[in-house]
């Protein structure tokens, strides 16, 4: 790629992520975004985190994982108790979270990876299940079932929140794009593609199955430490099964291989959620029957494994203006 | 320069009850070109798959000495440790990456050449683009040289058959392997296809080095090309020896009852 | 002594519970052996065939006659079920990669436990299921309640008529080729889609039966109550041999028994914990299952 080009597109794309971040940001501060608009998208803004985690693990290794849920729990807990009892400074608690996360990321994946099968998706829903039993009852650490006080800074002031957590989604959207452009991206794609080929063309198999999914649960514990400050509360329920299908389903209406699918499908599906509140029961019961269309009708989801790109866009919006010109 | 490249000591491998392969021993020197024929079941992918690790046979072993001349069991590695000490191969029923392209396809199988750590990639360094590029260089050199390099953007699946065929060997070439296994490469092609290909086997002998095995139903190709021949059947050699020497051979007329109609070249 | 005790109580308490277990082991395994599927599902319809009996009793009053009958209906009413999800959800995607199939099976299974919930006439509280009072057995310390009896006695009368189908029938035959190789099968003149139909509703009526067994064993009833034993069940057929019937049904005991050792000899709070552990350790030593056969992928 010409250099030109290159910084074209740099210049381009920070110019989107600074907008994106800092701009509701100070509209959040100065009012004109009120605080419980700001909550519903902040919060959209960690369920994306989520969405990406998942997707991580599908796109690496074709399996579902349903435990992501439960990493995102021992990244929330694991923060607290950092901050509170070791008084770590809160970003270096949130990235212990995190750590310890991709610790048990490792821990799981290492004998259920090394299967052909699809045990990963029990096998990770057995993990959330069983998290969310020992955090009931390590009342010491989590304070049981009735959960955990966290209150923060990111808690009480809407504008900080929003820049910490979407500049964080930011950050990961850009890095892990950035991974999969590149040879390990490919290496990844050949796994997903043809094991056996990639095998017997220098791919270690298990070690890239590996790496997608420790890097998937230190993403899932990134957004659960970034969750407890935030909510400044956190319950047992946040590892279970059920929010690792919620999780599930922003995915699979966004794409499967597409990581900007996940993300807009986070957004839109956080909102719906608020706006849909007065359906009441019948709420949990639309989900699932989407999530049947959507397998039924169309699998591919939004944006099946396409990408979002700003580039491609401004490109398009610069051609059209282009050829304007041309025609007078 | 004649060492011995590869050593099978008398492997075997039993599937349940069935002993695929029997007592197989070969030796193969760099620089040689030979054929592996026989009917069909009688287990050449089966060896294919025991020399390139895809399986670990159940008695013997593999010796193999890599570019830096150290001696390596490959009875004990896995598909892609072997890859990286220089034997590359090719299968049966293609098996491309089929929703990436034809240029993706290439610079996958040299993914273990690459200069650049994750943190380059992850944070775009002069290194990685330079890295790239210097990827990206090569594989259209491999390209050029099978003629598929205009189409580079193509999704492999998107390739006629003969290409793809081709694209597996370029693949192959890219891991910069010492030893080739190429499986059946002539097959589903016609006359004028495999009479390219047979220049083209000969060339890239040549060009990069090479000690190629190959499997192969075609004779023309076989008698055109090897240096020699083992023949399997029922998981057993039944001769080895000169091209010349193994279409008289009549154990070989035999195991190919039948299909005398091949081996006129 | 005390120890002896408990265990054989224990020992009793799980071959009762194991039994249920096989019961909804062998549908999984089952169908996961014909169309490679988890059938996520399956659990819920446990939950379904609880209902459907819980309905009948109470419309009928609880005595043997309507017990029976509550087996019957529930049957009918899961059989139907369990082939109507095969035809609509699974079938249409069989071709499709099996990611798609999983995650159709996990939307069923919410789809049957939040559509329960939102029923006017079932509700998401918990019921009390009428079932019989308890007479106990005692051999000195320990013993064995009529209800226990029961559901061991009718697991192994479904077991074995399951058993004969699938081995002395035409039908089971042709079941056992499906499960084959679907392709080859249906070369043969199997009609692929009756037999898979066949399969889905002989685990639903299996599913049915352990359904109401538990429901009598443990009279709470609520529309979640599937997903627990089912997903225990699960675990249950690949400790045993995922696509083995026999090994189903072997996982199941061997998986009642642990739990309530664990219930016995540990805490209640980790009986859960154990079935879990269990999937673990078998993956990791033996993950074809106790019965199953190591499939080779031909390269």
């Amino acid at each position: 790629m010409k250099t030109t080009v290159r910084m074209r597109n740099f210049i381009l794309l920070a110019a989107v992520a600074v907008a994106v971040v800092f701009l509701p940001g100070l509209l959040i501060k100065i009012g004109v975004i009120d605080a419980y608009t700001a909550q519903i998208f902040t919060l959209a803004g960690i369920n994306a985190i989520m969405a990406i985690s998942v997707n991580i693990i599908c796109g690496v290794t074709g399996q579902l994982s349903l435990g992501q849920a439960g990493f995102m729990a021992i990244g929330a807990y694991v923060c607290i108790w950092f901050s509170q009892a070791m008084h770590f400074p809160l970003p270096l608690a949130m990235v212990t979270g995190a750590l310890f996360a991709a610790v048990a990321g490792f821990f799981i994946g290492f004998p259920t990876l090394k299967l052909s099968g699809d045990y990963l998706a029990i096998v990770t829903l057995g993990f959330g299940e069983i998290l969310r039993v020992i955090f009931v009852n390590l009342k010491v650490f989590t304070g049981g079932a009735n959960g955990k006080r966290f209150t923060t800074i990111l808690a009480a002031s809407a504008d900080i929140a929003w820049i910490v957590i979407i500049g964080t989604l930011a950050a990961v959207v850009i890095f892990l794009q950035n991974f999969l452009r590149s040879t390990y991206g490919r290496a990844i794609f050949s796994v997903r593609e043809d094991e056996i080929a990639a095998n017997s063309n220098g791919i270690s198999v298990f070690k890239y199955k590996m790496t997608g999914f420790v890097v998937a649960a230190f993403v899932a514990g990134l957004a659960g430490a970034l969750y407890a400050p935030f909510i400044g509360f956190v319950k047992p329920d946040l590892s279970s099964f059920n929010r690792s299908v919620d999780y599930l389903i922003y995915v699979v209406l966004g794409g499967m291989g597409s990581v900007t699918g996940s993300v807009i499908a986070a957004f839109v599906l956080t909102y719906l959620q608020e706006f849909l509140r007065f359906l009441k029961e019948y709420r949990l019961l639309i989900y699932p029957v989407i999530l049947i269309l959507v397998m039924l009708f169309r699998p591919q989801g939004l944006l099946g494994m396409k990408e979002f790109s700003f580039v491609r866009a401004w490109q398009r919006v610069t051609a059209r203006r282009g050829a304007k010109d041309v025609g007078k | 320069m004649s060492d011995v490249l590869l050593r099978v000591d008398d492997i075997s491998i039993v599937f349940g009850g069935l002993r695929a392969v029997g007592g197989f021993s070969c030796e193969l020197k760099t620089g040689e070109l030979v054929g592996l024929i026989g009917p069909n079941g009688a287990g050449k992918t089966t060896v294919f798959n025991m020399l390139s690790g895809v399986y670990t046979p159940t008695e013997g072993s593999i010796c193999f000495t890599d570019a830096r001349g150290r001696v390596h069991s490959v009875h004990e590695k896995k598909p892609f440790q072997l890859s990286k000490i220089g034997i590359a191969r090719t299968f049966q029923n293609i098996r491309l990456f089929g929703n990436l392209t034809v240029e993706d396809n290439v610079l996958i199988a040299m993914h273990s050449q690459r200069e650049i750590n994750p943190l380059d990639a992850i944070f775009r360094t002069p290194r990685f683009y330079r890295d790239e590029e210097r990827l990206r260089a090569k594989t259209l050199e491999l390209l050029a040289l099978f003629k598929i390099d205009s189409k580079k953007e193509e999704l492999a699946s998107n390739l006629p058959y003969g290409e793809q065929r081709k694209l597996e060997i370029v693949r192959a070439l890219a891991t910069n392997p010492r030893l080739l296994l190429l499986d059946e490469p002539a097959a589903g092609m016609n006359p004028q296809e495999t009479q390219e290909l047979m220049g083209l086997i000969s060339f890239i002998r040549k060009q990069f080095n090479l000690t190629i095995l190959l499997i192969e139903h075609d004779m023309k190709l076989v008698m055109g090309i090897c240096e020699r021949l083992i023949v399997l059947d029922y998981g057993r050699t039944i001769a080895a020896g000169l091209p010349a020497e193994i279409k008289e051979n009549p154990a070989v007329i035999k195991a190919y009852l039948g299909e005398e109609a091949m081996i006129d070249a | 002594m005390e120890t002896l005790v408990v265990f054989f109580q224990q020992l009793i308490n799980g071959l009762s519970l194991g039994s249920i277990y096989a019961l909804i082991a062998l549908g999984y395994t089952m169908v996961y052996g014909i169309v490679m599927l988890i059938n996520f599902a399956h659990g819920d319809v446990l939950m379904v065939g609880a209902y459907t009996g819980f309905y009948v009793l109470h419309a009928m009053g609880p005595s043997p006659h309507a017990l029976a009958l509550s087996f019957v209906a529930s049957m009918i009413v899961c059989a139907v079920a369990g082939v109507a999800i095969e035809r609509f959800a699974y079938r249409p995607l069989r071709s499709a990669p099996r990611l798609n199939s999983l995650i159709t099976a996990i939307a069923v299974s919410l789809i049957l436990q939040n559509g329960m919930r939102v029923l006017p006439f079932v509700g998401p509280n918990p019921r009390q299921f009428p079932t019989m009072p308890t007479v106990n057995i005692s051999f000195g310390a320990f013993g064995i309640s009529n209800i226990q009896i029961i559901v061991i006695l009718v697991s192994i009368v479904l077991m074995l008529i399951l058993n004969y189908i699938i081995n002395w029938t035409k039908t089971g035959k042709a079941m056992r080729a499906v499960s084959f190789d679907m392709r080859a099968a249906s070369l043969m003149g199997i009609s692929v889609n009756r037999v898979v139909a066949f399969t889905f509703a002989l685990g639903s009526v299996l599913a049915a039966a352990g359904g109401i067994l538990f429901a009598t064993a443990y009279p709470q009833i609520d529309p979640t109550m599937g997903a627990m034993p089912g997903l225990k069940a699960f675990v249950a057929a690949v400790l045993g041999g995922i696509g083995s019937v026999p090994g189903a049904m072997l996982g199941g005991y061997i998986l009642g028994v642990a739990e309530t050792m664990t219930k016995g000899f540990i805490s209640s709070q980790f009986a859960d914990a154990i079935s879990f552990s269990i999937l673990i350790v078998i993956l990791l030593v033996k993950p074809t299952g106790l019965m199953g056969t190591k499939v080779r992928v031909k390269v």
